[in-house]
């Protein structure tokens, strides 16, 4: 269909915007790329009375490296973060997983910051900042603050985000130059929501696993990490006798969804294979040469 | 009542100035208002991707675009990939190869083509499938649409033809 009737307005800042948002409570929406609120509006599944768009705003599209990390600016195509070097080299699990992100047409216009906000608990971009630990950068009219990501996601489609708040960028730290990663995740067809993924980092010393991280997306309510798989893997080999551990404990503490495109006992299915399939390649990368 | 905004526009090389409500979509624009229907609209929500044109040389889902974002923009639709009488590589590998049956895919593949040669990167047949994911055909032809991408990439890349829009 067509979106219904809506004012419009594109500040060149962000002060201006979140000026915007606080004069029409409950009223406004921002966009930005608008992959994720273009359908809702032509489904008429939103009418606000005002939308902000941020894609001219100023100071959102760097991707800027510093000692600790890369931070992305919320207006940064996925493209952009896809193709960044600065990305591919000290984080490369992020270069790597951009490509499960729907279509190159919706990578070129969709925003990293508009993926995050928009909080699909199947989306790629917010299982990789619960799994690196990401720190989000909001600002409102209260001045900044910043949220965890493991914080940020509160239930499908809800975030912490307030409604005059708006995310300017996310930081994410560098990971050990001798871990390893692995990112899978399983569609029915290239580029749909994943039915399961599974994101894995994990570091090895005196061949044992020395630290690990575990997250899930699509087979809860919000992207999340696994701390009970993540501390029964501490101190062990990744071998057949953990991966059938992790494969059976995954499927337990996950609460999947029925919907048109997999059942929950399928979807229950799919995160064990994923979930080994990730620690599989993290292991095997993180191997000493 | 919300006012509509002016907007200015280069569509395929020409200059176009209209006033549109805010809710006016990309795809609404080019094919209602200035009258190039060779944008085809399918889902509407991004899915389909007959709507697929270049915007500022990277394609895009007219759909999932509101006409004022794409004030002060360069467009490029089919009408600007190559005509009848002088045939963009694309379109002759198209042809070729009968990559098109009832067409109405075609539009957006030839966008999505376009960026895939423009982008220049030698790619394998599963590179370019997964290259073309985001467009539909329902004619099944996918087939022949990826022989005729990969047959116009090689040639265009080995620099014997260049692609002579987008």
């Amino acid at each position: 269909m067509k979106p219904p009737a809506f004012d419009y307005a594109a500040p060149e800042t962000i002060a201006e915007a979140v000026q915007l948002l606080a004069a029409h409570p409950g009223e406004a929406k921002l966009i930005a790329g608008g992959q994720s609120l273009m359908p809702m509006l032509n489904f008429r599944l939103l009418d606000p009375a005002l939308l902000v768009d941020i894609s001219r705003a100023r100071g959102l599209d760097d991707i800027k490296t510093n000692a600790n990390g890369v931070m992305v600016g919320a207006g940064v195509r996925h493209h952009a973060l896809m193709r960044s070097n600065d990305v591919a080299q000290r984080l490369p699990i992020i270069a790597h997983t951009m490509q499960y992100v729907a279509h190159m047409a919706i990578r070129n216009r969709g925003t990293i910051g508009g993926s995050l906000a928009h909080g699909d608990p199947a989306a790629e971009l917010p299982l990789l900042a619960v799994l690196l630990d990401a720190d989000l950068h909001i600002t409102g009219p209260a001045g900044d603050r910043t949220a965890r990501a493991a914080d940020f996601f509160l239930a499908p489609l809800t975030t912490d985000l307030g409604e005059d708040e708006i995310l300017t960028a996310v930081a994410f730290a560098n990971q050990p130059t001798d871990g390893g990663w692995g990112f899978e995740e399983i569609a029915r067809r290239s580029g749909d929501f994943a039915l399961a993924g599974a994101g894995a980092v994990l570091t090895i010393q005196h061949g044992v696993i020395a630290d690990v991280r575990l997250a899930m997306m699509g087979v809860d309510e919000t992207p999340r990490r696994l701390p009970g798989v993540e501390a029964m893997l501490l101190g062990r080999a990744w071998d057949a006798n953990a991966r059938a551990t992790v494969t059976r404990q995954v499927r337990e503490l996950i609460n999947p969804m029925s919907d048109l495109q997999a059942s929950a006992d399928y979807r229950r299915h799919l995160a064990g294979v994923v979930a080994g399939r990730a620690l599989d390649t993290a292991w095997n990368r993180a191997q000493p040469q | 009542m919300i006012a509509k905004r002016p907007l200015s526009l280069t569509v395929n090389g020409r200059d176009y100035q209209r006033d549109v409500e805010p809710r006016r979509l990309l795809t609404d624009l080019l094919r209602e208002d200035l009258g190039l229907t060779g944008t085809h609209v399918g889902c509407e929500h991004g899915v389909c991707g007959a709507c697929t044109v270049l915007l500022d040389g990277a394609s895009a889902r007219a759909c999932l675009c509101l006409a004022v974002q794409a004030d002060g923009r360069e467009i490029t639709t089919v009408e600007g990939m190559g005509d009848i009488g002088a045939l963009s590589l694309l379109q002759e590998k198209f042809k070729k190869h009968h990559a098109l049956q009832c067409g109405f895919c075609t539009p957006g593949m030839l966008a999505t083509a376009h960026e895939i040669l423009a982008d220049g990167a030698p790619l394998a047949d599963a590179d370019i499938r997964e290259a073309l994911s985001g467009n539909l055909c329902r004619c099944t032809g996918y087939e022949h649409i990826v022989r005729a991408v990969s047959e116009a990439l090689a040639e265009s890349i080995s620099g014997r033809v260049q692609p002579n829009a987008g």
